[in-house]
């Protein structure tokens, strides 16, 4: 029994909070964010030299074969300060091909993501606002071991910046991952307001594939994929969660009304304690939902939905109150309080908000 | 990371299974002696006081054994371990760190044996959550301390032996904290009034203990003279993980939802309600980060850091759990819900009413919500005191 980090896992804690502290600090998120489709060449070289894309790839693919719960060190460390970069989009990819990708897929790709000289994007769902097979609205048509692909995927993540795709499709009545480089499709950034999360639209006009490069998606697997996006995405919302605490904790201490610090007065305070009760309670659960993935993968759908319920509702909350509690500083563009409450905004439906996990927490209890 | 629980372990669980199994019959099954047996038998396995040392009459039983044992224990609903929950919570812990070694023999074995249950003498009328502000006075008479005062709300006093007792030997003092001195009183003592106070649930659990000129010999101190507060927070720091505290919950949210699997909501299946549902589902996503939180800190412990603070995250959790479970039972099951006695159209005989009724046990009793607000707020986020 030991719900701990390893002496490793601190290490990588403490490398990934330098890289951000020193390289990617919040000025440069700022100007990546508003300028750059959230992407820097430089900066993705250090990560990828960090070894971070490569984490859960195993030995043979160029990787270190570790698991989703060092993984979780990394993402909530980047999340605590807002990384536009695509490692979570590198990380879910190659978490896709190592489940539906065969063995020539897995060595002629996983190396070059790995090493990060190949970006790649993971779209599932195209309905803004559903987890289901039905909710993959991209279709392809099957001829003469082709596949023709017609339609739209609405919300890429880091669609700007990706090399390659994994677009999530349906021919016939089967799902499928259809592998596409940039060239082969059209990319119209779209607007977020959370520019550190970039999210793009993905057009398709009759583009035409080898079958080889059409994975099967069975629903298990999509499923699978599902929750691990939502354990990405939880381990982003504790850091940032985190994050958005401590700079208001700061400044309760600082900001004086009445002749006291603000953080004096109940109203202020008790609002600070339940943040950090809501904070430790689904970073908890999430620690356990991270650990499933490899070690217990059946657990994995209620433990992430423990999690990512917990979180959705919790974070949007703190993310409101962070800068609520500022007053009208945290109102201004210029205080990196609001960065979080958009953050916040993000996180919410992202692999399923509140109510989609919610529910499954109760079918999966037993109503 | 990894939940897994070593061979020597796992067969101390099975241990405790097979015992539980042997001396736990069914609840219509058990005789007028049973409660006594049971406490004998516990005692005599080492389970009462299991944490505590060897020399005096504890097990020196590790942390992973003491969360399988209440786990366990919890799981098949089985009695305490030991008459005196306060006895065994903090008076033994405080005497055995501050008592002299006559108090040790005198009061430790009897805690252990279930002979004696205490109870504890912190509020006053005008001083609840503000503890440090005590009234309640010890004059020094020769080799005795006369008190004079009030405590109340005091739990278990109507049938307690022993009370531990807050009093102030020293009024003008720059601190509040300072002055206060802790005593050891037997219950029968000349001058001791208990009045049991009915509370809203119709049960007579808690008191008033009124002292008047009550004679105490100076060897019933526990510390010096003064440093009370001091004994008193270190006692109460003897906190104990919540792993059985999470099981229980996840019974009674079984329990709550079988109640939903059967109950009907708008001519409707509750169980199919969205709002039930949720309702349900938030419980169990606290209740569950309640079990993680408790890993987190039970790890902690095991590497050695001391736990602080932070266990105030599961008393608010609990606290809002209690308060919520049992209300929406009561709410879920409309008219029904709200009779407290068996009728053909009683919930669950009312226990859901009752216990609806029996929150502020737990929600008060150990510090309100609001100060455990205070205390993570100011412990740990370091923002400045009222």
């Amino acid at each position: 029994m030991n719900f701990g980090f390893t002496e490793e896992q601190e290490l990588l804690r403490d490398q990934v909070r330098r890289f951000m502290r020193e390289a990617c600090t919040m000025q440069k998120v700022r100007v990546l964010a508003k300028e750059q489709h959230g992407f820097d060449a430089e900066l993705w070289k250090q990560v990828a030299d960090l070894g971070w894309l490569g984490l859960i790839t195993p030995e043979q693919y160029g990787g270190s074969g570790l698991k989703w719960i060092d993984l979780t060190v990394v993402l909530e460390e980047t999340g605590r300060g807002l990384s536009p970069l695509p490692i979570a989009s590198q990380i879910l990819s190659t978490a896709a091909i190592l489940k539906t990708g065969s063995a020539s897929h897995k060595s002629d790709w996983l190396p070059a993501m790995a090493d990060g000289s190949a970006i790649c994007s993971l779209a599932l769902y195209d309905d803004p606002n559903w987890i289901h097979p039905d909710a993959i609205q991209l279709e392809g048509i099957e001829a003469d071991g082709q596949v023709v692909l017609n339609g739209a995927k609405p919300f890429v993540a880091d669609a700007m910046c990706a090399d390659y795709f994994l677009l999530a499709c349906k021919v016939g009545d089967a799902t499928h991952l259809a592998a596409l480089h940039k060239d082969q499709v059209k990319i119209t950034p779209q607007v977020p307001m959370d520019l550190t999360k970039p999210m793009g639209r993905v057009v398709l006009d009759n583009v035409t594939v080898d079958a080889e490069f059409v994975l099967p998606l069975a629903r298990a697997d999509l499923a699978f994929l599902t929750d691990c996006g939502a354990v990405a995405v939880t381990a982003e919302m504790v850091g940032a969660a985190e994050q958005t605490l401590a700079i208001t904790s700061d400044y309760a201490k600082e900001r004086r009304q009445f002749g006291k610090p603000i953080g004096q007065y109940q109203g202020v305070k008790h609002r600070l304690a339940d943040i950090y009760v809501d904070v430790e309670s689904f970073k908890s659960l999430l620690y356990y939902a991270a650990w499933t993935v490899d070690d217990a993968p059946d657990e994995l759908p209620r433990a992430v939905s423990l999690a990512k319920g917990y979180a959705s509702d919790a974070f949007a909350r703190i993310g409101i109150d962070g800068v609520g509690l500022h007053g009208a500083i945290g109102f201004t563009a210029e205080y990196d309080i609001q960065l979080y409450l958009k953050r916040s905004k993000w996180a919410r439906p992202m692999f399923g908000d509140s109510d989609y996990h919610l529910d499954r927490v109760a079918t999966l209890g037993g109503l | 990371m990894d939940f897994e629980y070593t061979p020597e372990e796992e067969s101390f669980r099975a241990e405790v299974r097979d015992f539980i199994e042997e001396n736990l019959p069914a609840k219509d099954q058990r005789g007028p002696n049973f409660l006594a047996t049971w406490l004998e038998k516990v005692r005599a396995k080492g389970w009462v006081g299991f944490s505590w040392p060897k020399e005096y009459g504890g097990s020196d039983g590790g942390l992973i054994e003491q969360t399988i044992l209440r786990e366990e224990m919890a799981l098949a609903k089985a009695p305490p371990l030991g008459a005196s929950f306060m006895g065994l919570a903090w008076v033994g812990p405080g005497i055995m760190q501050y008592g002299t070694d006559a108090q040790k023999k005198r009061f430790i074995p009897d805690i252990l044996d279930s002979k004696v249950t205490w109870c504890t003498g912190y509020s006053e009328p005008n001083h609840g959550s503000d503890l440090a502000s005590i009234q309640c006075k010890a004059e020094r008479d020769g080799d005795y301390y006369v008190i004079n005062g009030q405590k109340t709300w005091t739990t278990g006093a109507p049938w307690s032996q022993w009370i531990i007792l807050l009093t102030r030997t020293q009024f003008d003092v720059a601190v509040k904290h300072d002055g206060i001195t802790c005593l050891l009183v037997p219950m029968d003592a000349a001058g001791i009034e208990v009045r049991s106070i009915e509370n809203m649930a119709g049960d007579r659990h808690f008191a008033e203990v009124f002292f008047t000129d009550v004679r105490v010999p100076v060897e019933n101190r526990l510390g010096a003279e003064g440093e009370g507060w001091k004994v008193t927070v270190s006692a109460l720091a003897n906190e104990r993980s919540s792993i059985g505290e999470v099981t229980q919950m996840f019974e009674k949210l079984d329990t709550l939802k079988a109640l939903v699997n059967s109950s009907t909501k708008q001519g409707k299946p509750a169980n199919q309600d969205p709002a039930v549902r949720r309702r349900i589902a938030v419980f169990e996503t606290k209740i569950a980060a309640m079990k993680y939180n408790g890993l987190r800190y039970l790890t902690k412990q095991i590497k050695g850091e001391p736990l602080t603070s932070e266990t105030s995250v599961n008393k608010l959790h609990r606290a809002s759990l209690e308060i919520e479970m049992d209300d929406f039972a009561v709410e879920l099951t409309g008219q029904s819900g709200l009779l407290l006695k068996g009728s053909e159209t009683t919930v669950d005989g009312g226990s859901w009413a009752k216990s609806s009724l029996n929150w502020p046990n737990v929600v008060i009793g150990g510090g309100t919500p609001n100060i455990q607000r205070n205390i993570i707020a100011e412990r740990i986020l370091g923002q400045p005191k009222d």
